[in-house]
């Protein structure tokens, strides 16, 4: 089928999400109250905004991840001629590797890793 | 022989015959989203009815069989009643994004469809970069998580949307290092070649060492991309009422759920073609009169019965194993599995240079 299935399946799937929205919105009848559009946070009062500034941890786990990442899309074509290249392809993917691994060890020590 | 594949081949030229070209192609696109969609909304309602019968057994209880013979009509019953409740947008939502978020889930889990080869010469899309088509789109699910969690303006969904997208981001690294491992050995990235190296022995018993340590860093990140139990820290229950779809409920919430059911599925097929052949039947070398006997089983039900077999072992691993701390969680991919695979890659290119896989 070619590309055209992207076209097909994305099209599909807006079918799907959105007709089944709208069946269910023309099956349900709508109760509005005040109490009702309260966030549900085990019936306590919501207290502030949760637009806040967030745990830095998690940007410095996703930040890790970034390098990884790039890394990975690198292999990627590596790992198709790998085979045939031979020995020179390890020890170019050794080298590397090495690089990202001190990089990775730096950020261990650091306390990147750590959680809190 | 009858197969899905020649059962497409006839329908292609009957309609090509019957009509002129252009709506012979639109009909086929018909086809195909309908069958699409069929495939979603069955999958849908056959892996949450597993899912339950599965736990069930696990805990030796029935299960659910009020509805319909053994219950098997229990998930019908439960869309219904998804499709009569009243779909909530909590009056301090960002109502945009909050309705967005489900629909990108859904998109993104049926792009995924695209490459998976169901049955011999059964595939959308042939493409030559099958592998890296699949971890591409299937990292476009964090952000319909982490839409739903921020848009909600919920404390809990916030949270529970950050941990999935922290969990997720950390495991695709081990996933798609392990993946690599198995290309490096077929030296292609299309999912046809794939299937087709594998003629005379599955990955998982003909890639030694290295391809068993891949198969199991890859379940390992597969259960945890798909947000399950032990990994199911996004929606823990206990702490954060239900995480990132706290405040969805009717369609959108059902949207979400079989969102994730079909992501299951799909890890779970991804894994089958890598490791375990995918349609291609149990083989071994040379032994001629055993591969001919295994070959009379259609190429639909070797996929579909590995795929099955992975899911029962993602819900298995849900009621075997106690859940993860977040720290723990992120120290188990960083500490452990990120270096195991990355030299377990280096390995698998080792063993494949030498051409010491048969």
């Amino acid at each position: 089928m070619g590309s055209a299935s992207m076209i097909v399946l994305i099209i599909s799937a807006i079918v799907f999400a959105v007709g089944g929205i709208l069946v269910s919105k023309l099956l349900f009848k709508k109760h509005n109250s005040v109490v009702k559009g309260e966030a549900y946070e085990c019936g306590v009062p919501t207290v502030g905004k949760s637009w806040v500034q967030f745990n830095v941890g998690y940007y410095l786990f996703a930040l890790i991840f970034l390098i990884f990442d790039v890394e990975l899309v690198f292999l990627y074509p590596w790992a198709v001629v790998a085979k045939s290249v031979g020995w020179l392809a390890l020890v170019e993917i050794i080298i590397f590797m090495f690089i990202l691994f001190v990089g990775f060890l730096y950020a261990h020590k650091k306390g990147a890793l750590k959680w809190m | 022989m009858w197969s899905l594949g020649n059962i497409t081949h006839s329908i292609d030229g009957w309609l090509n015959q019957t009509f002129s070209p252009a709506l012979a192609l639109l009909i086929e696109f018909v086809i195909v989203g309908t069958m699409a969609i069929s495939l979603f909304a069955v999958l849908g309602l056959v892996l949450v009815f597993m899912e339950r019968k599965v736990s069930a057994y696990m805990q030796i209880r029935v299960g659910p069989n009020r509805v319909g013979p053994k219950g098997m009509f229990q998930t019908f019953a439960d869309t219904i009643k998804l499709l009569l409740k009243e779909g909530l947008t909590p009056t301090g939502s960002d109502k945009f994004l909050f309705n967005l978020a489900p629909v990108i889930a859904i998109i993104s889990a049926m792009l995924l469809l695209a490459p998976i080869a169901f049955a011999k010469d059964f595939q959308m899309w042939d493409l030559n970069i099958g592998v890296l088509y699949v971890s591409a789109i299937s990292s476009v699910a964090v952000i319909s998580i982490l839409m739903a969690g921020w848009s909600s303006n919920n404390k809990y969904s916030l949270l529970g949307a950050m941990r999935s997208g922290a969990q997720i981001v950390s495991y695709e690294l081990s996933a798609g290092l392990s993946i690599l491992a198995i290309v490096v050995l077929v030296g292609s990235l299309k999912m046809s070649d794939i299937v087709a190296s594998q003629e005379t022995g599955w990955w998982l018993f003909k890639g030694h060492i290295p391809a068993l340590i891949a198969f199991v860093t890859f379940i390992i990140a597969a259960t945890a991309e798909t947000n399950r139990a032990p990994f199911d820290l996004a929606e823990a229950e206990s702490e954060l009422t239900a995480g990132f779809h706290t405040e969805y409920s009717g369609m959108r919430f059902a949207l979400f759920f079989l969102a994730e059911y079909v992501n299951i599925f799909i890890v779970c097929a991804i894994g089958a073609t890598l490791f375990l052949g995918g349609w291609m039947p149990f083989h071994i070398g040379q032994w001629t009169a055993f591969n001919h006997v295994m070959d009379f089983i259609p190429s639909s039900l070797w996929f579909f019965g590995k795929t099955f077999f992975l899911i029962f072992l993602i819900m298995w691993f849900r009621w075997t194993f106690p859940r993860l701390r977040i720290d723990q969680l992120l120290n188990l991919e960083w500490k452990y599995l990120l270096p195991i695979s990355m030299f377990n890659l280096l390995l698998a290119t080792a063993i494949a240079i030498m051409g010491w896989h048969f």
